[in-house]
């Protein structure tokens, strides 16, 4: 066992754990700006609508987040001369930004399916009540069914950010130093792989623990009256 | 249209892939569910350290990427071996153990999934309505024979939905193999990538391949639920 070497990478750890969480919050941010609309249009009627969404939701949640962010990051040089003359290459040569282009539109199709299922579960009584109040359209949603979705589906979505903030350790593939991504680094130089590995493995434990403490309180403060049936996902991470 | 010709020409590499993504996801998914009715029998036992073995297991595996994990053992097993063997003695200086890609890759997959499995078999276990486990007791029923007529029937039957969402999961976790040089269909499309210079066309077609996988596994799934359900009254 080779101490000295994760006592001498702990800086570089720390730092990776700062990218990690990073990449994690603004990609989880943007993707739920996304994902409220989209599951709005998802719950239409109108096949018009709503079949564009499935078909974005089908091919993000159907294709391994890995093809996804090659598609982004190395697929976008396919593109560069395209790129170049619409100003937009800067961008697409960055890792970063595809990273997070990536992992926001990932999570977006997810939290899209799971508020969905929150929308769908909101009881119909709810909903002809405010009707008979006279609310309608976006009044019905902001303060009726809205408020009710994101309560049912909170135990799915805090899944959700668990499973995101492992899934951005994929970002060290394309050259990102998030707590991986260290790990990776060192080990190739050192040889000391399982020392960094383990050392990755456990600020991930780390961080999920602490944020699942969060979700636990944040869901109790939520629904201390109410203590609703928690909408049943499939609590597994994507590939 | 140099795309669709050089698509053409990789083809049958991708489809060779394609083979080996769905081989390994299926030892993947058989190691699955042995690691996960083990975990599973453990949690339900009454013996406190085996519960606990199992529950540690669960928890820390659903707390560490998948990336990670496959990392940590295929890499840091064989050098942990390596430099514990060589304490040994000047005889073991030379030791060297190198990991194949398709057992390590597999064997990691399985063990990932079996945490997975094990919530899956043990709501089965408990969604078996106890009256009749105790009638076919009363009926003097052997364990082997409650086990294949009571419970194994039945259990089937409420762990489909679960180990469908496992095996969804883990078919796409399969493309993590080809950071270990697996020859699976993401690295596969990453070599045609490479040579001819057409990433977004072969990750694309990439995409589209598991597309496929997984709209194939919905069908399958709905007809083996359907299945599985047979004799079940439905409203």
């Amino acid at each position: 066992m080779n101490f000295e070497i994760v006592w001498d990478s702990l800086p570089r750890f720390l730092s990776g754990a700062v990218l990690t969480v990073e990449i994690t919050f603004i990609s989880l941010a943007i993707g739920l700006i996304l994902a409220i609309p989209l599951a709005i249009l998802r719950v239409s009627r109108n096949p018009l609508v709503s079949l564009p969404v499935q078909g974005f939701t089908f091919f993000f949640r159907g294709t391994p987040l890995l093809v996804q962010l090659f598609l982004v990051y190395y697929g976008a040089g396919q593109f560069s001369d395209t790129l170049r003359t619409l100003g937009l290459w800067f961008l697409f040569r960055d890792p970063w930004f595809c990273g997070v282009l990536t992992l926001t539109l990932n999570t977006a199709a997810y939290t899209c399916e799971i508020l969905r299922g929150g929308i769908q579960a909101v009881p119909h009584g709810e909903v002809e009540a405010a009707r008979a109040f006279g609310m309608s359209g976006s009044k019905l949603y902001r303060r009726i069914i809205l408020p009710k979705a994101a309560r049912i589906a909170l135990p799915a979505y805090s899944n959700e950010v668990i499973f995101l903030l492992q899934a951005t350790s994929l970002v060290s593939l394309i050259t990102l130093m998030d707590i991986t991504g260290v790990a990776s680094r060192v080990a190739a130089r050192s040889f000391a792989f399982y020392e960094l590995y383990l050392t990755a493995a456990v600020f991930y434990l780390v961080i999920v623990y602490g944020l699942q403490g969060l979700f636990r309180r944040i869901e109790r403060r939520l629904s201390g009256h109410l203590r609703d049936r928690p909408l049943e996902e499939p609590s597994v991470p994507r590939g | 249209m140099e795309s669709i010709a050089a698509l053409e020409a990789r083809w049958p590499t991708l489809i060779e892939g394609l083979q080996m993504t769905l081989l390994v996801g299926l030892v993947s998914l058989a190691l699955a569910v042995v690691f996960g009715l083990l975990a599973a029998w453990a949690k339900l036992s009454s013996v406190r350290p085996i519960v606990f073995a199992a529950d540690t297991y669960t928890t820390v595996i659903r707390g560490v990427p998948e990336l990670v994990l496959i990392l940590l053992i295929y890499y840091g097993v064989p050098t942990l071996l390596q430099s514990t063997v060589r304490q040994w003695g000047p005889g073991f200086a030379d030791f060297r153990l190198d990991l194949d890609p398709f057992a390590a890759g597999t064997i990691t997959l399985g063990f990932i999934y079996g945490a997975f499995a094990a919530e899956v078999f043990r709501g089965a276990y408990l969604a078996v309505p106890r009256g009749q486990i105790e009638a076919a007791v009363a009926s003097g029923m052997s364990r082997v024979l409650l086990f294949r007529r009571i419970l194994f029937p039945q259990m089937l039957r409420f762990a489909l939905p679960g180990l469908g969402n496992v095996w969804m999961v883990l078919i796409k976790a399969t493309a993590l193999m080809s950071v270990i040089q697996l020859e699976e269909l993401m690295r596969k499309a990453e070599i045609a990538a490479g040579a001819t210079r057409m990433p977004f066309t072969f990750f694309l077609a990439a995409a589209l391949l598991f597309l496929a996988i997984t709209a194939v596994s919905v069908v399958v799934q709905g007809r083996l639920e359907r299945w599985a359900n047979r004799g079940v009254r439905q409203a």
